[in-house]
């Protein structure tokens, strides 16, 4: 099963590193890993997307929390929360498709941010499901590249990952 | 105070009590060793390979449970010093490894002798730190003791570059360190130790199965109390020996794939199932399926919550020190009425006719020497009270099932990691830990020549070790998988163009006998042992080249499903 796991870690040289060689070492899955500090700098939050059956899920939280470094750990699918990804997303933008390429973004609600004779960059924010039926909506031929920033997560209601 | 990094560094040390320090120079520690010079309350060991200089420390550290330090320069010296690393990592000793780093403006330039040791140590320690202002050295240093000591022990690297050990800043060494991201449970749950006590004193099998978590916390004398009061049988780990007196009624020997009959049986057919500081591994368990397929309960008591439920599913988890849970258990047992002790006669009635199959006899050999024998008569010679440190191999698990250890803290052995190569240095550094103990390295021929160096280590600061050499020229456990698996087609483990172990021993100095005859084998480990109680002696014993380690349960199958001698003959 997927799991969202929101961790919050001291923010040092080696951090990441300790993060992602643990995975590798363990062999557990890695979906996607994001990460960037908190409002309290000495902290970075990182999110980690995973896969696996409900007694890896339980070691890879209790080794995440073995590593010094990790000050807390959650794992956010346990309850209701929200997941967001941002994506960009270069389209060529010429004849025919300028106009299609703009009716599909504001059917997204997504935002054209940069705009050339040629091209359109696009960028929309929501769930992994969202934002692949926008790749999915998007003529193949149209697409010039494209990048995710991997999920960022957070509780629904008063439960929050903080000191 | 101003001080230099390098200065700072010893006064750490000594702040920490640090009696030894095992290291080799090299250019990045130039002037730690500076400081080390103009001292004198840290001893220096100067080792001739950078394993060895962690080994001992480990060694040292396994023999006292103090935290064990080891010095070693950039690049070589840090990448030498791995093996160490990994080896005390998976057994979980408290090591302080500090490595010398080439200056931080070359750091990522591929300078000479330069290493990402943080990098490379990573996956192998408890915690690393990269020291990149000196004023930051005290407390990371600071923070490097109270890690390796406390929770589930473990090594830990400081790496410290060559500018940080030249520049000064004024020195304050921590009293209390807190971090906010490392609170190692102690106490267990006492709903847990509720549940636990209730269902051991329902218990009609009762079993307990435990580790070298018993002997980390100096929970021995605690073990033996609640073994007592539950009337129930004990195995040891292999990391787990000693924590419980080998020479007492309820001890059962070792679990697991060299594990004996009735402690294997045991651990299958009990009801209740107490694991103490033991993270039912691959050897000890065997096959994790045949394992589960019998119903019993079982509590697992672990410092590190990781080691709950990793391999086995669990009844009853309770995180917390052994030693502290061990005395919650009792507290509450003690407060109620007295086990009935006719609850658990019909299980002990069964363990008796398992023990009765008396699967650690050998055949004994009046032309041949057995290797069993040898050990055997250094328990006799030694009056069960040596430091015993093991290499990996055959002669490892004979050293295990066959010298029986009451107390902890006198079996040195790599268990996790496996790594051939740390008998004598584990040794050496249990020699300087306990200057008058007998302290017995036993060995392959194997082994011995990973680290054989260190013999010159011995002569210098004159170790009286007594070296017992299991010679058999193979690369015995190996042999023995082939032998039993592998069609008799012995790949790469025979021993040729052995040196002569006599003379070799004696160009280092030391005494060196060869024994070639059972009836020699007492006398050799007397004269060893008293004519040259001060000396090294390395005693090279030819035995038996085809005996094999029983009972054994091959790789993937059941704790049941043992191969006993009797059935190989």
């Amino acid at each position: 099963m997927r799991h969202v796991i929101s961790l919050l870690i001291e923010n040092e040289s080696g951090a990441l590193s300790r993060v992602s060689g643990l995975f590798s070492a363990r062999g557990y899955n890695i979906e996607s890993l994001t990460v960037a500090p908190t409002e309290d700098e000495s902290m970075s939050r990182m999110t980690l997307v995973t896969a696996g059956s409900d007694e890896i899920i339980e070691q890879i939280t209790k080794q995440l929390n073995k590593l010094i470094d990790v000050i807390k750990v959650t794992d956010l699918s346990e309850a209701a929360h929200i997941e967001r990804e941002l994506l960009l997303v270069k389209v060529r933008a010429t004849g025919a498709a300028r106009e299609e390429m703009k009716r599909i973004a504001d059917i997204f609600r997504a935002r054209i941010i940069d705009v050339t004779d040629a091209s359109y960059v696009i960028e929309l924010t929501g769930n992994q499901a969202k934002l692949n039926a926008f790749i999915a909506a998007v003529d193949p031929a149209l697409l010039i590249e494209t990048v995710r920033s991997g999920a960022c997560g957070i509780a629904r209601g008063e439960r929050a990952l903080k000191l | 105070m101003v001080l230099t990094g390098a200065e700072i560094l010893i006064r750490c040390l000594q702040e920490e009590k640090v009696d030894y320090v095992f290291g080799y120079p090299g250019g990045a520690v130039l002037y730690l060793y500076d400081a080390l010079f103009q001292q004198d309350d840290i001893r220096h060991v100067l080792v001739r390979h950078e394993q060895a200089a962690v080994h001992a420390a480990d060694g040292f550290a396994r023999s006292t449970g103090k935290v064990g330090v080891a010095l070693v320069t950039s690049g070589p010296g840090a990448t030498n010093a791995v093996t160490g690393i990994a080896t005390a990592y998976y057994d979980s000793a408290p090591l302080v490894v500090i490595s010398g780093q080439v200056a931080t403006a070359f750091i990522g330039q591929d300078a000479f002798q330069e290493v990402d040791t943080v990098g490379v140590t990573r996956p192998c320690v408890k915690h690393n730190f990269l020291v990149r202002e000196v004023r930051e050295l005290a407390a990371t240093l600071k923070k490097a003791f109270y890690l390796a000591a406390s929770g589930r022990p473990g090594p830990v690297v400081v790496d410290i570059p060559k500018d940080v050990s030249m520049a000064q800043c004024e020195f304050a060494y921590p009293k209390e360190i807190a971090m906010r991201s490392y609170n190692p449970v102690v106490r267990g749950h006492q709903g847990q130790i509720k549940r636990a006590v209730q269902l051991l004193l329902g218990a009609r099998r009762p079993m307990i199965y435990a580790g070298g978590g018993v002997i980390l916390s100096e929970a021995a004398e605690a073990l033996a109390r609640l073994a007592r009061l539950l009337d129930a049988p004990v195995a040891n780990t292999l990391m787990g020996l000693g924590g419980y007196p080998a020479s007492d009624r309820q001890f059962l020997g070792m679990p697991g794939m060299h594990g004996t009959f009735e402690a294997n049986m045991a651990m299958h057919y009990c009801d209740a199932l107490l694991a103490i500081g033991a993270r039912f591994d691959d050897r000890v368990i065997g096959n994790v399926d045949h394992f589960a397929a019998e119903a019993r309960k079982i509590i697992h008591i672990d410092i590190d919550p990781a080691s709950i439920a990793k391999r086995v599913k669990v009844d009853i988890p309770i995180v917390g020190n052994v030693l502290d849970v061990l005395e919650q258990l009792l507290h509450q047992i003690e407060a109620g009425p007295r086990p009935d002790p006719a609850r658990t006669a019909e299980w002990w009635r069964q363990i008796e006719e398992w023990r009765g199959r008396k699967c650690l006899d050998y055949k004994f050999s009046n032309e041949l020497i057995k290797p069993q024998f040898v050990i055997q008569k250094l328990w006799e010679v030694t009056n069960g009270e040596a430091i015993v440190a093991s290499d990996v191999g055959q002669h490892q698990l004979w050293a295990a099932q066959y010298y029986r250890f009451d107390k902890p803290r006198r079996w040195l052995n790599s268990g996790g990691l496996g790594t051939m190569g740390v008998g004598l240095p584990y040794a050496m550094g249990a020699q300087f830990a306990h200057p008058g103990a007998a302290v017995a390295c036993v060995t392959g021929e194997g082994s011995i020549q990973m680290n054989i160096q260190e013999l010159s280590t011995c002569r210098q600061f004159r170790l009286p070790i007594k070296i017992c050499l299991l010679n058999n020229r193979y690369l015995g456990m190996v042999r023995q998988w082939q032998q039993m698996f592998h069609g008799q087609r012995y790949s790469g483990s025979y021993m040729d163009s052995l040196p002569d172990f006599v003379k070799l021993a004696e160009s280092y100095g030391h005494v060196g006998i060869r024994v070639e005859k059972p009836g020699d084998v007492e006398g050799a480990l007397r004269e060893a042992f008293t004519t040259h109680k001060n000396e090294l002696v390395f005693i090279d014993f030819q035995i038996d080249r085809s005996e094999n380690v029983y009972p054994m349960v091959p790789g993937g199958k059941g704790l049941t499903e043992m191969i006993l001698p009797a059935e190989e003959l």
